[in-house]
């Protein structure tokens, strides 16, 4: 496997079934995902690409097809090693936010630790889990919502939220299906310049779900998906017509 | 950790769970109130049944009685043992009492027991229930000046009574005497006057008054002698009922200081009545109606001597029950079979007991009666643990986006199973926890909690002529809280079991697009 390739997804086909019926959402997807680059996946509603996410978070099964991390094939992994892939590998991030309702900001941003470690080991590195969530919400400039629960907070404010949690366990890949999809402009604006901002400077792996193409223009890589297929990459044409 | 602090927050946050544990709370306060009050109730009979009956009792059914009772005890010595702590020896026989109330004629059948009053209170608790002070520490058959408890709103008790009493009567007969010779009536009308009066010699039959005559009753002054004590059980000549004002009080047809009458076979074969008067020198009360109501109590050698129990060669007197009470912690049963075995049913017209044996239906009647309230009772908390059940399931719809966001951050099937039934524990926990308090709170308080129902509803909770307490009794045994709490939080628990295996076999990604 190409060391640039973070994640590769390889003739994955996946479908849904309804009364009897069924419906093929993902008909045979072919993609790489390169280190430390941002990709867009842009699509209308119903194109396959949250499935494709879901596959690639391992949140999902593929009816045939392989899903690998770096060099190990996850989408068959035993449970065990997908819950610890999810929680600590890949971050991932919603339209809808989904921080839990009944904890603080800064609990949020502490879950993932709290379900990677058991009681006692938790314990054990509280203190320094805590900074960390610190440093977490600090850096997505929420530190003075800390101690905020997700119903007293904006939309932004709770993506920001969302992102700090991603972050937590320091994951090589992260995973953002429409992250701006529930927000204005000017804040979808803003967390995209802090998704492009943890990319730069940390060198985050980022792939994007979104249905806005001027999103994924201002992605490093971007791909179309039709109909459950992978179409085009919008900026590599780009870059075939100057080239 | 994440499933402690969810478990915590959820405890916070979602009422309507709390609002379900609210009847595993009710039930459990309940089960630690009825079995604290069973248990009172159990001990409280347990004791005044034992402290009547001796540990082992040995009845011989002859009515002549056990010939020779010093050896009879010579080889129970030797059967029991070391853990003989005590023996007495009585003479139990069936008799009716007659009391002369205002010129009327009571009569109860009772059982006359005649007891040695030196180690009578070796096997059993007699001395604690007789009402004069005096007689508990020593019992006594003879009539005491005063001293009684002022139970009797009629008259005072003791040889002040009776030397009133004797005197009204005495004047009464003159007055009679006198009007009769006045009238010069015939002596058909003097006998009909003469019945009016209170007059209990003539109300019994005529072959029966003779018994008493032998020529003692001519010299014989009431006010200065009196008859053979005996001590009859409280509820043998006296009611409980109610006074205008509500308060229960007791009516006496006989007392202390009063003359009654007992009439009771004799041991000889061709069997006859004897008819005998005694002195009332006390009353006797210990809380069951079943003795209360029943048991007389008299001299033992008086009853031998009027029953003809005392061989005439030899001058060895008979006894029909021997009572041992044995070492603290002895095997009662191992005694008795013991004893069985050397005294055989086919040898011996015997009856070889313990108190348990003798009381047996009742003991398991409210042992019976604890279990069936318990299963109960706990059917009720069963039915709390289906409000749970559907509870919870409305709280895993209601958490289902929660649920996929859990598993999409890593967490298990098996984690977010546990936080469920986390919940199931730690509501279970805080609604027994609670239920114990005020289970506990309410028993401390039972009394005045019975007194507040009562001045409110104006109805009685605890009859005192029901149940012979004054208070309710209670005995809180840790066991049972134990048992009880378990048993509350192991059925919020198993009642948290199927909403968290829904909860962990949920699609994470069916339960982040949930609306």
């Amino acid at each position: 496997m190409n060391n640039d390739v973070i994640l590769r997804a390889v003739g994955i086909h996946k479908s849904y079934h309804k009364d009897r019926l069924e419906l093929p959402v993902l008909r045979g997807v072919d993609v790489d995902i390169e280190a430390g680059k941002v990709t867009a996946l842009v699509g209308r509603s119903g194109s396959g690409k949250s499935t494709l996410m879901h596959l690639m978070a391992t949140l999902d099964r593929p009816d045939a097809g392989e899903v690998w991390f770096r060099a190990r094939r996850i989408d068959n992994a035993p449970r065990a090693e997908r819950d610890a892939f999810r929680n600590g590998d890949v971050g991932i991030i919603f339209q809808f936010y989904h921080l839990l309702p009944e904890l603080t900001a800064l609990e949020n941003v502490l879950a993932p630790t709290m379900i990677g470690h058991s009681v006692l080991g938790y314990f054990r590195h509280r203190k320094e889990a805590r900074r960390r969530a610190e440093a977490m919400l600090d850096r997505v400039g929420l530190s003075h919502r800390a101690a905020h629960r997700p119903s007293e907070m904006s939309g932004g404010e709770m993506q920001r939220a969302a992102i700090a949690r991603s972050l937590m366990n320091d994951p090589q890949l992260l995973l953002a299906d429409e992250p701006t999809g529930n927000l204005d402009t000017e804040t979808g604006q803003e967390i995209l310049s802090l998704l492009r901002g943890l990319n730069e400077t940390d060198g985050l792996t980022i792939v994007m779900i979104t249905h806005d193409d001027a999103i994924a223009e201002a992605a490093d890589v971007g791909y179309r998906m039709k109909d459950g297929r992978l179409v085009t990459s919008p900026r590599r044409a780009i870059q075939a017509a100057c080239a | 950790m994440y499933r402690w602090l969810l478990c915590f927050r959820y405890l916070r946050t979602r009422y309507i769970a709390l609002a379900s544990i609210i009847s595993v709370t009710l039930g459990v306060a309940t089960l630690i109130v009825v079995n604290s009050v069973m248990a009172g109730f159990s001990a409280e009979m347990h004791e005044r049944l034992h402290g009547l009956a001796s540990d082992i009792l040995i009845e011989c059914h002859a009515s002549s009685g056990m010939p020779d009772p010093e050896k009879h005890l010579e080889i129970i010595r030797d059967v029991v043992g070391e853990d003989l702590a005590g023996t007495s020896v009585s003479v139990h026989v069936p008799a009716m009492l007659a009391i002369d109330f205002n010129g009327q004629l009571i009569n109860r059948h009772v059982n006359l027991v005649g007891i040695d009053a030196e180690t009578y209170d070796d096997v059993s608790h007699f001395g604690r229930y007789l009402l004069h002070p005096e007689n508990r520490r020593q019992a006594s058959f003879e009539l005491r000046d005063d001293g009684y408890p002022d139970r009797d709103r009629m008259a005072d008790w003791g040889w002040e009574y009776r030397r009133k009493r004797a005197n009204y009567e005495k004047m009464l007969a003159d007055e009679r005497a006198m009007v009769r010779s006045m009238n010069g009536a015939s002596s058909a009308g003097a006998e009909a006057v003469e019945s009016e009066g209170p007059s209990m010699g003539n109300l019994v039959p005529a072959e029966l008054r003779d018994a008493d005559g032998d020529g003692e009753a001519q010299e014989f002054d009431p006010t200065k002698d009196q008859y053979p004590g005996i001590v009859l059980g409280i509820a043998t000549c006296s009611t409980k009922h109610r006074d205008q004002a509500d308060a229960v009080i007791d009516h006496f047809y006989c007392r202390p200081g009063d003359d009654v009458r007992m009439m009771f076979p004799n041991a000889a074969d061709d069997t006859k009545v004897v008819n005998q008067k005694f002195t009332v020198v006390d009353l006797y009360e210990s809380g069951m109606s079943e003795y209360d109501s029943t048991f007389a109590f008299v001299q033992l050698d008086r009853l031998q001597d009027y029953r003809g129990m005392i061989h005439p060669e030899t001058g060895a007197r008979s006894v029909t029950t021997i009572q041992l009470k044995l070492a603290e912690g002895a095997d009662l049963n191992a005694a008795r079979d013991a004893l069985r075995r050397r005294f055989p049913p086919d040898m011996y017209a015997y009856n070889i007991q313990t108190w348990r044996d003798m009381q047996g239906p009742l003991l398991a009647a409210v042992q019976l009666e604890t279990t069936i309230l318990n299963i109960l009772l706990f059917l009720i908390i069963a039915v709390a643990g289906f409000g749970i059940l559907a509870t919870f399931f409305m709280i895993v719809v209601e958490k289902t986006r929660d649920i996929g966001t859990l598993k999409a951050l890593g967490a298990s099937g098996g984690g977010v199973m546990s936080i469920f039934l986390s919940y199931g524990l730690l509501l279970g926990v805080v609604g027994s926890g609670v239920g114990l308090a005020g289970g506990l709170l309410f028993v401390d308080h039972i009394n005045s909690i019975a007194g507040v129902i009562e001045s409110v509803t104006g109805q009685e909770v605890f009859d005192p002529t029901v149940y012979y307490f004054s208070e309710i009794p209670t005995i809180i045994r840790p066991a049972m809280l134990v048992w009880v709490m378990v048993g509350a939080i192991a059925i919020a628990v198993i009642a948290s079991v199927l909403p968290a295996l829904r909860a962990a076999r949920m699609d994470p990604v069916q339960s982040l697009r949930f609306e």
